[in-house]
């Protein structure tokens, strides 16, 4: 059980971002004056609409505002503290205009733009990921089906899962004696664990009703797998998946920048040793917005295949 | 009449940390085709146990279960059941909820417009043939009690179970969907065995009423046959001797007979 209960922290979906309505506090009406202020906006439905709209729209867009101004703030006084050996926020917007220009230039294979990195590291990430789940997502199916088999692994998934994923590199080398299968393996390895807990653990959540109902109706095995097991999972299945997703965005940049080669990583290092620091920068916040649009996409896929209950 | 469902000498015995529990012991009870039986009892004495039983969702530790003179092994879609719960697969429409039940059981010799057919027949008959399309979630808790007895009676089961069916419902809807099984029942002459706490609910529907000690180790006090003719009107019924002499009788078992001790 405690190594299975741990992924599900991610199962709830992003906090949704309904615009919240300003009630006024109860023992406000109680008071004459309050009702007297409450009531030409009642009678006047259109207009407090409107300005409702406008509140709940600045308080979702002002807060937000606010926290990339002080963000930037903070990086310009970095930037003054250092002397200017930080690029400061300007600095760096100018040159994302000159890197974003040409992002799909190829000068050999050490001088590529910014474009084909993310690419090449987005095609690791999915070969090592979609490996990782055509193997967890079964394996999954599996270890909660059967408690024997979940006994047996169990433990091992417990030793492994904690091991940083850098620390697999090496054995991804020596087995495939290349860079780039060994930075897929490190994707694969860490990208695997969330997807086969998450789906053992919506496996064993099946409530026992619907899988009263299969053996009521005496449904084969195909039946119970397709009208009830995999729709039940399929929730948690994609919990796992957006782990797993986030976890290999997060390894590919550690693991290209010790194996080089085209990618993300590996651009952020070489930046580094040719000492153009805005560059970095740009990477850290490309690798954030590629890391969202990930996880987002998936809360979306998530979200369009999620059942309420009862 | 025929014998459907036997009951010899039965024991449900339950394994627990603070050792055994026994739930049931020594039931005997023979259902006849046809028939309404009830089963009622105070909170926890084991009607849902011997409800599973008979479904075979649960197997007996003692005793013989017999449907048509064959040995329960196991549930089937023979014995359909209706959950307390309603137990809808919230990924299906109500449609496709019945169709699941209806093509595993006649999918093998009828084809696919036949089961349609049957389907949409299930949904008429609880009255619910605009839900059609309308996943659990979007219909009312009476709504989906109807579907999971559209369900179980689009399997035209040997036997109907079902577990406190209106139980979560409120009174008006509970009458509402009584009068229809009442005429659903009528119309299909179905075996009904049905758990109920409601003392009304068990006189207006059976024709004999299973009435249970209280646990642990709970066993069948009294069965009352039911002498009321059908159809049952729930309106005449209310002024009517007999009516209201078997609702005493049950009442007198359960609040003098069974009286709940305090807890
Ligand atoms: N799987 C189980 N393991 C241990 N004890 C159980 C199990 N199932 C039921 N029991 C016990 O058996 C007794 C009868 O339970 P049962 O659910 O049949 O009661 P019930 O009459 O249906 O009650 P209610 O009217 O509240 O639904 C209870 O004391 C319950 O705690
Ligand atoms: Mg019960």
């Amino acid at each position: 059980m405690s190594a299975i209960s741990l992924p599900l922290a991610g199962l709830s979906p992003a906090p949704d971002s309904k615009p919240s309505v300003d009630e006024p506090m109860p023992n406000d009406t109680s008071s004459p004056s309050a009702l007297l202020k409450v009531a030409p906006a009642a009678t006047r439905p259109v207009r407090s609409d409107f300005d409702l709209a406008v509140k709940s729209f600045i308080r979702q867009v002002v807060p937000p505002v606010l926290g990339f101004a002080l963000l930037i703030g903070i990086w310009h006084l970095v930037t003054l503290s250092s002397g200017g050996s930080v690029p400061g926020p300007l600095q760096t917007w100018k040159e994302a205009l000159v890197v974003f220009a040409d992002p799909f230039y190829q000068n050999g294979p050490n001088d590529q733009g910014i474009g084909w990195n993310i690419l090449s590291s987005l095609k690791r990430v999915a070969i090592g990921f979609g490996i990782a789940a055509a193997v967890g997502i079964p394996a999954g199916f599996l270890l909660g089906r059967f408690k024997t088999l979940s006994d047996m692994i169990n433990p091992l998934i417990s030793l492994l899962r904690p091991v940083s994923p850098l620390a697999w590199l090496p054995i991804g080398l020596l087995v495939f004696k290349r860079a780039d299968p060994a930075a897929t393996w490190t994707i694969f390895i860490c990208s695997i664990w969330p997807m086969i807990l998450n789906t053992a653990q919506g496996v064993q959540r099946v409530p026992q009703d619907y899988m009263n109902v299969a053996r009521v109706l005496s449904l084969s095995e195909w039946k119970i797998f397709t009208k009830i097991l995999f729709p039940a999972v399929l929730p948690y299945m994609l919990t796992g998946i957006r782990l797993s997703i986030g976890t290999a965005w997060l390894v590919i940049v550690a693991a290209e920048m010790l194996t080089g080669g085209v990618g993300i990583g590996f651009w952020v290092w070489d930046e580094w040793n040719n000492l153009k620091v805005e560059h970095i920068i740009i990477a850290i916040f490309v690798i954030g917005i590629v890391g969202l649009l990930l996880e987002q996409s998936l809360v979306l896929l998530a979200k369009r295949f999620s059942y309420e209950q009862n | 009449m025929k014998k459907i469902v036997q009951i010899e000498n039965v024991g449900q015995t339950f394994e627990t940390k603070k050792g055994n529990f026994i739930a049931l012991r020594d039931v005997d009870l023979d259902i006849r085709e046809g028939e309404f039986v009830t089963l009622i009892g105070h909170s926890g004495c084991g009607k849902s146990t011997l409800l599973n039983l008979i479904s075979g969702l649960t197997l007996p530790t003692s005793g013989v279960m017999l449907c048509d003179n064959r040995e329960i092994a196991g549930p089937g879609p023979e014995r359909a059941v209706v959950f307390q719960n309603h137990s809808l697969l919230p990924w299906l429409t109500c449609f496709d909820n019945i169709y699941l039940a209806v093509e595993r059981v006649f999918g093998d010799k009828e084809g696919k417009p036949k089961l349609r057919q049957r389907t949409l027949d299930a949904l008429a008959l609880v009255g619910l043939m605009h839900a059609e399309t309308k996943f659990p979630n979007e219909i009312s808790g009476g709504m989906k009690q109807r579907v999971g007895i559209a369900r179980a009676l689009a399997m035209e089961p040997k036997i109907l179970l079902m577990d406190e069916p209106f139980g979560a419902l409120d009174a008006l809807t509970r009458a509402n969907l009584q009068d229809e099984l009442l005429r659903i029942v009528d119309a299909t002459g179905a075996t009904t065995v049905m758990v109920t706490h409601d003392v009304d609910e068990a006189v207006l529907l059976s024709d004999r009423v299973v009435m249970l000690t209280n646990g642990p180790a709970a066993t069948i006090g009294e069965i009352l046959e039911v002498p009321l003719a059908r159809p049952r009107d729930r309106v005449a019924l209310a002024s009517d001797p007999v009516f209201a002499s078997c609702r005493g009788a049950i009442l007198e078992f359960l609040y003098q007979k069974q009286l709940r001790v305090a807890a």
